[in-house]
């Protein structure tokens, strides 16, 4: 009988792992005139920016979450690591010159965005 | 005495702009005439304003009451001297604060640890008092170790399950919380105690978050150094006197004293005076070089032996060292290729470690050998799973390196752009040099100048002759021509009607003479008979000379002589080739000069491959069609099913503007010894120094970096695919062993603090 209540139990937490991280929605993306805040609590927000193509635009970046690892913000293909000073806004420039789809992260690399560029 | 009552305040601050003592008054009366100020002094020797004034005068109207005088107050300046900080600055100070705050928590935790371990089994340690093995006492002393050292787990947990994401944090939350919890639970209901576990796993972690924390502010070790390098101040020429001022004052077009042993504030030339200069920390070049009038210097280098006077042409972001921790920067925060798949892998371990865990629980509980331990096995063992993956190896793998290598090359004055060039530079197949100013010194000097027998035209007069020709040329041998003609000390004449034709010479009047100088297809194009030269020609070229031919234009055209200039090789040249040769490269040597010419140094170098005559505007192409050359041969070689991923890598090396293209076209552009913006943008790797063994070196840095990458991963990796299986108790069957979840802490803090202390072993690589 334990067993049974344990296995059932055990492939509930099964289904609710994989639906909780697994199965969010995607992030709504948000489009950037000339300048965008993102706040950075328990990940970004918004996480999927969308950037026209040859345009600049500011990200104002502020850290609410006192999670250090949350600290610094990656953008490897524009070549950008800052470090966020909680409670403090950051501008980060960015003028992208070619389409696609480019991640930015935290400093472990845990949590996750991206910028799109049309 | 009208303001004692009132609370008066000082301030000093720099101003830009004054010419002359009756500037300072102006700025004073304007400063007086501020409602508000009290008293304002303006000294124009070391361009600084003193003003009291009460508390309700802000600092913008000081700024403004200068302005309308026509003069600037540096005012933010002092203000971020005395509470702004860059966020730089900020990151150091938070991340000594939380250096401190974990040494705190690990030297208490581990206090605590050993008591709550010793009144655990105090069947092991026979001397312990029983009051430690009480159960509420244990509680006592690990609930501060769970929620006040721990606490920082739960925050971050928190703050990933709100995104729907978790980190190793999440697993280190759940993973003690579920040892404390339980405990808890049998402490009132019966059954066994974990404390010791959940204690010592948060001991641990703390412990070896710690320890990678001290470790990873020494992987940026190599910006603080380059920062550390700028001066703090320059000694500006002031009219008649000299200042002291701090070196964010300094303008373009300041005249700076530097004296024996002092520091270059900014980048600049030198107006007055010769002097050694110890140029190693920022190019690498280990012998101080000797300046003079009219040579540039780099700001952050140091004056050995002489005093002298220079202009500042570039300064703050301009400056060298400026661009130099720029690129850096940049260079760290890139992404190598190699860490894409550490990259996908860990977006999804944390849910597949949590997943595994279950499993594990309910696999032992239900198949535990021993039916009455199977609760014992099956929580254990879950414990150790979610406490031994370690997604923070993984990630930290690259990056670390990457930090290392590149401040290491900064060290040595090899500036990489990216982590991508790093890495294809240990790949690098093909090399490809330009000649002048890169595998040869760059100073050419002529040797001969021999005049065409029949019309015994005098060498003295030929050598004017081409010179003043060459004075509208932009060549780089026309200098050496006008140079010569200058130490022997012959007047050029006026020139009319110049002309240069691209990849033959130049032509022009002098007196009314068409004349035309450059090689042999001009002489070809204009009907020049040089034959009778030609073996003498040959000769020269056999010599490694480069041949010009200077010839009268008319009707019946005669060639009046023969100039030849040569360009000593770099010394470094052969032994670099040699070397990358070794190393299994094919070395090329790409020129504008005519194959004997180039063959010849490219013999004295010990290079068999040449391409000669090309122009510069083909330099690109000519790097292009090796490209395919080689690739048509490697996917031959490859049976030709193997395309793109075996692409042999080809580089090119030059020193100049011209280069630009070439280095853009290939696979890895090194830029030599300029330091030029064009050359630098369009260059994966520069070399700040003209040293051609920095490209071994460079290559050599690629190599160490890429295994300290792959190791890395590979015990990253390796590490968690071997370990996790052994956590969920697979050895079990086989020899009956399973995992403490203390000892998966331990191996899981030993496995981060690996990792970075394998990337700063690059430190100590010679290069």
């Amino acid at each position: 009988m334990d067993k049974l209540v344990v296995t059932i139990g055990g492939l509930s937490v099964l289904s609710f792992i994989y639906w909780f991280f697994f199965g969010k929605s995607k992030d709504e993306i948000v489009e950037v005139k000339d300048n965008i805040d993102v706040i950075v609590d328990g990940g970004y927000k918004p996480a999927a920016i969308k950037i026209k193509k040859g345009k600049t635009a500011t990200l104002r970046i502020k850290r609410l979450d006192t999670n250090s690892c949350l600290e610094e913000i990656i953008i490897p293909d524009f070549k950008v690591k800052e470090y966020l000073p909680l409670n403090k806004e950051v501008e980060i420039k960015i003028s992208p010159n070619k389409n696609g789809e480019f991640n930015f992260h935290c400093g472990m690399n845990m949590y996750h965005g991206k910028i799109i560029v049309e | 005495m009208s303001n004692n009552n009132q609370a008066s305040q000082k301030l000093s601050f720099p101003i830009i702009g004054m010419h002359c003592a009756s500037c300072a008054r102006l700025i004073e009366r304007q400063l007086v005439r501020t409602p508000g100020v009290l008293s304002a002094a303006v000294n124009y020797g070391s361009e600084t304003a003193s003003v009291e004034y009460t508390s309700d005068v802000k600092e913008e109207d000081l700024a403004k009451a200068v302005e309308g005088a026509g003069y600037r107050a540096i005012l933010d300046q002092r203000t971020k001297d005395r509470g702004q900080r860059t966020s730089d600055e900020i990151k150091e100070e938070a991340k000594k604060k939380e250096i401190k705050e974990l040494k705190l928590k690990v030297i208490v935790s581990s206090i605590l640890s050993v008591l709550i371990f010793a009144g655990s089994f105090p069947e092991w340690i026979t001397f312990v008092p029983k009051i430690l093995s009480n159960n509420i006492v244990l509680f006592i002393l690990a609930t501060p170790v769970q929620f006040w050292a721990g606490w920082q787990f739960y925050l971050a947990t928190r703050s990933g399950l709100k995104n729907r994401t978790a980190s190793m944090d999440t697993l280190i939350a759940i993973g003690t919380s579920a040892a404390y919890g339980y405990s808890v639970w049998s402490m009132i209901f019966g059954g066994d105690k974990y404390f010791d576990t959940a204690v010592i796993i948060i001991t641990l972690i703390l412990l070896g978050r710690y320890l990678e924390a001290r470790a990873k502010l020494h992987t940026s070790d190599a910006i603080r150094k380059l920062l550390a390098l700028q001066a703090k101040t320059a000694r500006v020429i002031r009219g008649s006197t000299e200042v002291d001022i701090p070196i964010e004052e300094v303008k373009v077009g300041d005249i700076i004293r530097v004296r024996p042993g002092e520091k270059i504030p900014v980048d600049g030339v030198i107006t007055e005076g010769v002097s050694s200069i110890d140029e190693s920390m920022v190019t690498g070049e280990s012998i101080p070089v000797d300046k003079t009038v009219g040579n540039s210097v780099i700001g952050a280098t140091i004056n050995k032996s002489g005093t002298f006077l220079f202009k500042a042409t570039k300064i703050g972001s301009d400056t060298m060292l400026a661009r130099v921790v720029k690129m850096v920067a940049e260079a760290q925060s890139s992404k190598a290729p190699i860490q894409r798949l550490a990259d996908v892998v860990s977006s999804y371990f944390v849910p597949i470690v949590l997943i595994l865990a279950v499993l594990t629980f309910v696999i032992w509980f239900d198949f535990s050998p021993i039916s009455s331990e199977a609760f014992k096995h099956a929580f254990t063992n879950m414990v150790a799973v979610l406490i031994i993956a370690c997604p923070c190896a993984l990630g930290l793998a690259t990056p670390t390196a990457i930090m290392v290598g590149t401040g290491k090359g900064a060290e040595h004055g090899i500036l990489i752009k990216d982590a991508e060039s790093l890495e294809i530079a240990n790949k690098i197949k093909t090399i490809v040099f330009d000649k002048t100013g890169t595998l040869t010194e760059g100073k050419p000097t002529v040797t001969d100048v021999i005049s065409s027998q029949k019309l015994n035209v005098k060498s003295q007069k030929l050598l004017q002759l081409a010179a003043s020709l060459e004075q509208g040329s932009e060549h780089s041998l026309a200098e050496t021509i006008i140079k010569k003609t200058h130490s022997l000390k012959l007047k050029t004449q006026k020139v009319t009607n110049f002309k240069a034709i691209h990849g033959m010479g130049i032509e022009g009047e002098i007196e009314g003479k068409k004349y035309i100088f450059g090689n042999r297809a001009l002489m070809d194009k204009e009907k020049i008979n040089y034959k009778n030269q030609e073996s003498r020609i040959m000769n020269l070229e056999e010599e490694g000379k480069t041949v010009m031919l200077l010839a009268l234009r008319q009707a019946q055209g005669k060639l009046l002589g023969i100039i030849a200039v040569a360009d000593t090789l770099k010394a470094s040249a052969k032994d670099a080739v040699a070397m990358l040769q070794k190393r299994k490269i094919d070395v090329w040597m790409v020129t504008g000069d005519n194959e004997r010419t180039a063959k010849a140094i490219a013999r004295e170098a010990g290079i068999n491959n040449v391409l000669a005559g090309v122009l510069p505007n083909e330099k690109a192409s000519k790097v292009n069609e090796l490209r395919i050359k080689n690739n048509v041969l490697s996917n031959w070689d490859n049976s030709k099913f193997i395309k793109h991923n075996t692409e042999p890598v080809i580089a090119f090396v030059g020193d100049g503007i011209n280069d630009a293209p070439a280095l853009a076209a290939a696979d890895v552009g090194i830029a030599m010894g300029s330091g030029t913006d064009i050359a630098m943008e369009s260059a994966g790797i520069t070399l700040l120094n003209r040293d051609l063994n920095s490209v071994v070196s460079a290559i050599e840095l690629s190599k160490k970096t890429l295994n300290v990458i792959k190791q890395n991963l590979f015990w990253a990796f390796g590490y968690n695919i071997v370990l996790i299986p052994v956590a969920m108790g697979v050895l079990y069957p086989f020899f009956g062993w399973l995992l403490n979840p203390a000892i998966a802490a331990f191996a899981m803090a030993a496995s981060s603090i690996s990792v970075v202390g394998n990337s700063l072993r690059l430190k100590s690589v010679r290069l």
